[in-house]
């Protein structure tokens, strides 16, 4: 087990360190310069950036700079930000982010779950067809319309909650994490339903029966446990969702954000600020992954002892 | 003997799409004190389905009984509410299955798994619960219970596995036991162990099982008495040895025939030729007529009623009527009917015919 | 046990031996189905699969003859024309699509206002395009970039996870390791710095799409190899001589078929999302080119007056990916009946 996750720390820091050189040189490629931005700065700012990241040198040595850089936890200057570091930038957005995050989270896979087990406890019937359809809705409606129109009816419209922004204490939160946790609720809804009515027909789940245990024992002492370690598996995919899905939406409601901030600097070609966010999506990818692969391991007495393959 | 179980004139169908499947067709017999009562038959011939609607373990969606009772200490099975039901699963009757790779929840100890019978159904606390667990493991033939009563069920091999099950079955001394094929998916060796362990408990207990089995050696080896099902129905029941050595039915005699035997090496292994009925349209006659070189004009017509052959033992066979024409069993059935007594091929030492 | 000895009239006939071919019972009744026969079969019984399908074709009738139903081109800029709400001839004295609209808060009828006297069935934008032409342009579009871009992620993941599985040792290993570390890549950053290198326009989406986007094929083509590959059918035709190239596509390719149609199905929808998706927080398709993304992305900006723009491209993708859900669960169920509930 120790050597498994030590390899797979390995692996970790390989595709982060793979996607900060990728995304070094493509930037370089970019159109737009970021000399352009550069030039806002004022002389002793200039001075300050061209000593710390070494504009005027060659661009492998630029790499090196930036690489040694990163290893200190320092992701760069921002050019369009008035020369604004980009941890600073991003550390003053992380809280919207992840408080939207969390909630959509945490709501969507409860509110999943619960409605996955309905489904298959009242396996075809109106229980299951409802929340069935549900569950198609939630994976095939994309998180921007959703989210457009949630804004257009309660806010809008009904002006029940506010259209945007970052500055109504929990009120605001409310819209954008309800567009965000459709994505975790229809997928976990549509997985459990899937996991549970198949460990429903599990013989131990019959033997349970005869065991005299009656069906809320069944589906919540030996049925709900066995049909919720492999929702794990599919924490990956839905957190890449939520990152995809905060894109949109925070752009949406105006939440000052990670996700809004990514898209804003895509707009200003404000490079610094890009790879700074592409690294930080991607460190966090990646640990929600790695953390998803040890969780199997430690949650399923299956597979605990062999830890996995390698 | 006690009657402890009586199944009579069950009727059970299961509603699929393609329509009803007549599962069970009319299945009357009864199970005594202390007794195993073997029941044998083909894949499909409606044994599991049998036991589970004694344990109403069939999805209540789809499966439906239609006629008949189950009683059991004067109680129908097939009419009390499922609350009550939940008392007897477990406590009165419970149930070892097929396969002990699948039939144990992977991830709950086996400790719980045994505990969760006891605390359900007696009035005994953890500590208490715990210890007769550990008895239990011991009684089944666990070595080291005591550490290994916290361990999952992937940490156990097929055969301890299927212990396990029996010790959970056991765990209440319930009053019937059904095994339903408990050694099919067991090396033969490990086979072995579990039937020794199963006639151990028995005789320690006094509890009456329902054996499962399509293996008739292992019929002989533990049953009391056997029933033979075809197509959703008892063609042939009676004691082990009335059913070994005397049967009437021809399909009874097929399945003796197609059972290897080391006398006979170089002899061609017969097979009963075709396949089961089909449930969703169950012929109208005799269900095994169709397959039968013995088949009568009437076996398409009717199904025959139990013939008494004596006071243990009865075949539905039209072969019995007293019009019926005399016939031949195959020659490896007459080999077997020579050496019982009361059968018409005996002969006895001397060598003279009765 | 009753002892049911009825004396009921039964004739000396009725004992007569009947002889039966017992080969008779052996016989089999169903005729033998072709793959295609069985799954259509399948699918045929998913209610919701079948309207999916009509559905669908529906929508691809419309993107292809969408745009020349009313005689509006999608790219005629008229201003005098601009933000007309729907109307439509026949169903507009049913209150719907009647050509009211919302002017400084008050319901008015905007075609009489203007003097307009032709009909925008869904309306028209700030510029007096018509929105009906440049829905099912738009619809065109996006089926056009999700149907390339699956059928690339298809060719590369077939090819490469077959590969990989089929030959095994060093090869697979050196391949494996690659994918290991190009899965951890989130397909979003990929997708976004691809796009930003490249110019912006359809290929690049189609690029960017499909960079990552075979990887899970791959796997799965993979997964199925190495299961078929050792399976004692495959070995029998190697042991009767067959060569690489036909164990391939008489054995295992056939046997892989359903899951990879499967999961293609399930390819376009994600491939649809992430067009409108980049289209619309900016950086996909630029204007004046419509895709449903854009569309959505324009609409969305005049939501708070002109709903309708949003609403119809919101409901043609909405629709779309319902149906190529649908679509994939039910072939899912109809062709892989180990994936089945």
């Amino acid at each position: 087990m120790v050597k498994y996750i030590g390899k797979r720390i390995v692996y970790m820091f390989i595709t982060l360190i793979l996607i900060a050189t990728a995304s070094f040189f493509l930037m370089q490629t970019l159109p737009g310069s970021p000399i352009a931005s550069y030039n806002k700065l004022n002389d002793t700012q200039k001075a300050i950036v061209e000593k710390k990241y070494g504009i005027d040198k060659p661009k492998p040595v630029q790499y090196a700079i930036y690489m040694k850089n990163l290893a200190k936890g320092d992701l760069g200057t921002s050019f369009v930000f008035k020369g604004k570091s980009v941890n600073d930038l991003l550390a003053k957005r992380l809280k919207p982010s992840l408080i939207l995050g969390a909630q959509a989270m945490v709501f969507g896979t409860i509110v999943g779950i619960l409605l996955g087990m309905l489904a298959a406890l009242k396996h075809n019937t109106f229980w299951d067809y409802g929340s069935t359809f549900l569950a198609i809705l939630g994976i095939s409606i994309p998180s921007f319309v959703f989210a457009s129109l949630l804004q257009y009816w309660i806010a809008s419209e009904w002006h029940l909650l506010p259209v945007g922004l970052w500055n109504d204490g929990w009120k605001s939160s409310v819209l954008p994490s309800l567009a965000l946790a459709m994505g975790p609720l229809a997928l976990s809804a549509r997985f459990i339903r899937t996991e549970m009515i198949e460990v429903l027909n599990s013989d131990y789940i019959v033997l349970a029966k005869a065991k005299g245990a009656n069906g809320f024992e069944i589906a919540f002492k030996h049925a709900f446990r066995n049909a919720l370690i492999p929702l794990i598996t599919v924490l990956g995919p839905l957190a890449a969702g939520l990152v995809t899905g905060s894109l949109v939406v925070e752009q949406i409601f105006a939440i000052p954000g990670i996700g809004e901030q990514f898209v804003s600097s895509i707009m200003t070609n404000d490079h610094a600020t890009i790879m700074g966010t592409t690294l930080m999506f991607s460190a966090f990818l990646i640990v929600v992954i790695f953390i998803v692969d040890i969780l199997y391991g430690v949650i399923d007495p299956r597979i605990r002892v062999s830890g996995g393959k390698g | 003997m006690t009657k402890i179980l009586e199944v009579k004139d069950l009727e059970l169908s299961f509603h699929t799409f393609a329509g009803e499947v007549k599962a069970i067709r009319g299945v009357n017999f009864d199970l005594h004190k202390g007794e195993t009562l073997a029941i044998v038959g083909e894949s499909g011939s409606g044994k599991s389905v049998t036991t589970k609607s004694i344990m109403r373990l069939l999805p209540e969606s789809s499966a439906e009984y239609k006629n008949g009772e189950i009683l059991f200490e004067g109680k129908d099975l097939t009419k009390i509410p499922e609350k009550n039901m939940q008392k007897i699963r477990g406590k009165d009757i419970s149930m070892i299955f097929q396969d002990p790779m699948t039939s144990l929840n992977p991830t709950m100890t086996i400790g719980r798994q045994i505990m969760e019978p006891i605390l359900k159904h007696q009035k005994l606390n953890k500590s208490e619960a715990r210890k007769k667990t550990i008895e239990l493991l011991n009684l089944v033939g666990i070595p080291n219970a005591e550490n290994r009563y916290k361990m999952y069920p992937h940490q156990f091999s097929g055969g301890q596995r299927q212990r396990i099950v029996i010790a959970i079955a056991l765990a209440c001394n319930p009053k019937i036991l059904i095994a339903d094929e408990p050694t099919t998916a067991l090396d033969v060796t490990i086979q072995a162990q579990i039937l020794e362990l199963m006639k151990d408990i028995q005789k320690k207990t006094d509890t009456s099982i329902i054996f499962i089995t399509h293996d008739l050696g292992v019929v002989a080896n533990v049953a009391d008495r056997v029933a033979v099902m075809y197509g959703g129905r008892i063609v042939e029941i009676g004691t082990v040895d009335e059913i070994f050595y005397n049967p009437q039915h021809p399909y009874t005699w097929g399945l003796l025939s197609s059972m290897p035997s080391m006398d006979l090496e170089d002899q061609k292994l017969y097979a009963i030729p075709g396949t089961p009925p089909d449930l969703l349209n169950p012929p109208k006659g005799d269900a095994f007529a169709l397959r039968s070189e013995y088949a009568m004009r009437i076996d398409m017509e009717r199904r025959a009623p139990f013939f008494k052959v004596s006071e243990t033992h009865y075949a539905a066979t039209w072969l019995l009527h007293p019009q019926a024409p005399q016939v031949e069993p195959p020659a490896l059935v007459i080999e077997r009917m020579k050496t019982f007594k009361g059968s018409r091929y005996y002969v006895d030492q001397t060598g003279g015919t009765v | 046990m009753r002892n049911e000895n009825e004396q009921e009239k039964l004739t000396p006939e009725d004992f007569e031996r009947v002889t039966i071919d017992a080969h008779h019972s052996e016989r089999i009744e169903k005729p033998s189905l072709s793959f295609w026969q069985d799954a259509w079969l399948g699918l045929r019984k998913n209610k919701a699969a079948i309207v999916s399908m009509v559905v669908l074709l529906l929508v691809i009738l419309m993107a292809l003859i969408g745009p020349h139903l009313n005689g509006h081109a999608g790219d005629t800029q008229n201003l005098r024309h601009a933000n007309l709400p729907p109307k439509i001839p026949g169903i507009e004295a049913t209150g719907f699509f009647d050509g009211d609209g919302k002017l400084a808060g008050k319901k008015v009828d905007l075609y009489e206002m203007k003097k307009v006297d032709e009909y925008y069935w869904f309306g028209t934008d700030g510029l007096g395009r018509d929105l009906f032409t440049r829905l099912w342009e738009g619809t065109r579009v996006s089926l056009f970039i999700a149907f390339v871009a699956a059928a690339i992620d298809m060719v590369i993941g077939v090819a490469y996870g077959g590969i990989s599985g089929y030959f095994g040792g060093r090869t697979d290993d050196i391949m494996q390791r690659i994918v290991e570390i190009l899965i951890g890549i989130p397909t979003l950053i990929v997708v976004i710095l691809m796009i930003m290198i490249m110019d912006p326009g359809i290929t690049a989406i189609i690029v960017a799409i499909t960079i990552t986007g075979w990887i899970g094929m791959s796997r799965i083509v993979r997964a199925q190899t190495l299961k078929y590959k050792s399976q004692e059918f495959v070995l029998a035709s190697r042991t009767l001589g067959a060569k690489d190239g036909k164990i391939i596509t008489k054995h295992l390719l056939p046997n892989m078929l359903g899951i990879i149609i499967i999961n293609t199905m399930f390819t376009i929808p994600n491939a649809i999302f992430f067009e409108a998706f980049l289209s619309f927080i900016g950086i996909g398709l630029q204007p004046p080119a419509a895709s449903l993304g854009t569309l959505i992305n324009d609409g969305y900006k005049v939501m708070e007056n002109q709903p309708y723009v949003l609403l119809f491209p919101a409901i043609v993708i909405s629709v779309l990916m319902i149906a190529f859900n649908l679509i994939g669960d039910g072939l899912r169920d109809a062709l892989d009946p180990k994936m089945k509930d």
